[in-house]
C-alpha cells in the first residue's frame, strides 16, 4: 500500500488531480474517526477531516517523500483538531483549570467527589460514556489517547506526529490513562 | 504507600509495551501479594479495553467524492506545462530565439570599442579614420564606432559600423559604402555577411 500511495502522490505532484481519489479513499475512515473522537460529533468530523485532505492536496509538494504520508497526514488533522477545540469555548472549566499546573488535579477532585451517578451510566450505553470521557480529557492527554488507542499508533509515530518528544507523549498517555481510569472504573 | 509510585511507572511501562523481563517479573511479584496494585493494574487494563472497543466509525459514502469537489482546479502552471509538451516545435523555435536574441544583443554591446581594419596607410586621429589624398587603399576598409574620412582611393568597399563616413570631393570609393547605426541595422548586415560568406564558399569550391 505504500508503494501505491508514492506513486499516487508523484502523480498528484505532477498536477494529476485524480489521482488524488485514491488516497483520500484509503484514509478517510481514519481521519474521520479521528475528527470525531476527538471534537465528538459527525458534523465537525466530516469538516476536519475535508479539511485536513484538502490542506493536504494544496501543500502536497512541502511533503518529504521520504517520509510515512500518514504520520504527515495525521499531523495535519491532528493540528486541525487542536485548533478547533481551543477555539471552542469549553462549557465546562476542566480545560482551563488543567493547563495550568499539574494536569490532573481538578480531574482527581472531580471523580473522588462527583462520580457519575449510577443511573445515568445505565441510561448511557458504554460506547457513549467512553466517548463522553475522551471529550473530558484536556486537548493534549486527548490527543495522544485517541491516537494510541483509537488510531493504534505507535509511541514514536504519535510522538512525530505531534512534534513532542517521546518522553513527553508517554507522560500524557500515562496522564491520560490515569483520568479515564478514574472515570471508567465504575462502568 | 511507598510501593505505588515504583509500580505504577512499572504499569505504565508493561501497558506501553515497553517493560523489560526484569522489571516485568518485579511487577508481577508485586502484583501477587499487593491487592491495592492488583487492583488499579485491572483498572488500567478494562480502561484501554474499553477506549479501544469502542465501534470503529465509517466516513460518509459520498465523503471522497465531496472532497474532490471542493479541491482547487488545476493551476494554470499545470496547463501552460501541459500545452508545451503537446507542442515541442514551437517551445523549442521560442527558446531558440530567445537565446540567439540575446547573443546578438550582447555581440553588440561587446563590440562598443573603437576598430579598423589593418591597412597601412590608413591614418588615425583619435577616433576619426582618415583615407589621406592621393594614397590608394587596397581592399575593404571597416570602421567600427569611429568616424571615417576619404581623402585618397580606396579599392574595395566601405562599411561604417555605428559612426559615419565623410567622402570629400577629391575622395573616391571603387566599391560600395554602407553605414550600420542601429542594432537591426547591424543584423541585418550580419546576416547579409554571413550569407555572402556561404555563397562564397560555393563559389570557391565549384571552381
Amino acid at each position: 500500500m505504500d508503494a501505491l500511495i508514492k506513486k499516487r502522490i508523484k502523480q498528484v505532484i505532477k498536477g494529476d488531480q485524480d489521482a488524488f481519489a485514491d488516497i483520500v479513499e484509503i484514509y478517510s475512515n481514519s481521519i474521520y474517526q479521528l475528527g470525531y473522537r476527538m471534537l465528538g460529533n459527525r458534523h465537525e468530523a466530516e469538516d476536519i477531516a475535508q479539511e485536513a485532505f484538502i490542506r493536504a492536496y494544496v501543500n502536497i509538494k512541502s511533503f518529504n517523500q521520504d517520509l510515512k504520508f500518514s504520520t504527515w497526514l495525521f499531523r495535519i488533522a491532528t493540528n486541525l483538531c487542536i485548533d478547533r477545540i481551543r477555539k471552542k469555548k469549553p462549557d465546562y472549566y476542566l480545560d482551563a483549570e488543567v493547563s495550568g499546573t499539574d494536569g490532573l488535579t481538578m480531574y482527581s477532585q472531580l471523580s473522588s467527589d462527583t462520580p457519575l451517578p449510577e443511573t445515568e451510566l445505565e441510561s448511557l450505553e458504554l460506547q457513549e460514556s467512553v466517548q463522553k470521557e475522551i471529550l473530558k480529557l484536556p486537548e493534549k492527554y486527548r490527543s495522544v489517547i485517541v491516537l494510541k488507542y483509537i488510531e493504534e499508533l505507535s509511541l514514536n509515530e504519535i510522538s512525530e506526529i505531534l512534534d513532542l518528544p517521546l518522553g513527553t507523549v508517554k507522560t500524557r498517555i500515562h496522564r491520560g490513562r490515569e483520568a479515564l481510569r478514574q472515570q471508567l472504573r465504575y462502568v | 504507600m511507598k510501593c505505588n509510585d515504583e509500580i505504577v511507572e512499572l504499569m505504565h511501562e508493561y501497558l506501553d509495551e515497553e517493560i523489560d523481563p526484569k522489571n516485568e517479573m518485579i511487577l508481577r511479584e508485586h502484583l501477587k501479594g499487593c491487592k491495592e496494585c492488583e487492583k488499579l493494574f485491572n483498572e488500567y487494563k478494562k480502561t484501554i479495553a474499553v477506549v479501544k472497543g469502542t465501534s470503529r466509525m465509517q466516513a460518509p459514502p459520498d465523503f471522497t467524492a465531496k472532497v474532490m469537489a471542493s479541491l482547487p482546479k488545476e493551476k494554470k502552471k499545470v496547463g501552460m506545462q501541459r500545452w508545451l509538451r503537446n507542442h515541442p516545435l514551437i517551445a523549442a523555435a521560442s527558446l531558440f530565439l530567445v537565446l540567439m536574441m540575446g547573443s546578438v544583443f550582447s555581440t553588440w554591446n561587446q563590440e562598443r570599442e573603437f576598430s579598423v581594419s589593418k591597412q597601412d596607410n590608413l591614418v588615425v586621429q583619435n577616433d576619426t579614420v582618415i583615407v589621406p589624398e592621393g594614397e590608394v587603399v587596397k581592399g575593404d576598409v571597416i570602421v567600427r564606432n569611429g568616424k571615417l574620412k576619404i581623402e585618397g582611393e580606396v579599392q574595395g568597399n566601405v562599411t561604417v559600423i555605428n559612426g559615419e563616413q565623410y567622402l570629400a570631393s577629391a575622395g573616391h570609393v571603387t566599391g560600395q559604402i554602407e553605414e550600420v547605426n542601429a542594432v537591426f541595422d547591424w543584423i541585418w548586415y550580419h546576416m547579409k555577411k554571413t550569407a555572402l560568406e556561404v555563397i562564397d564558399i560555393f563559389n570557391d569550391s565549384d571552381k
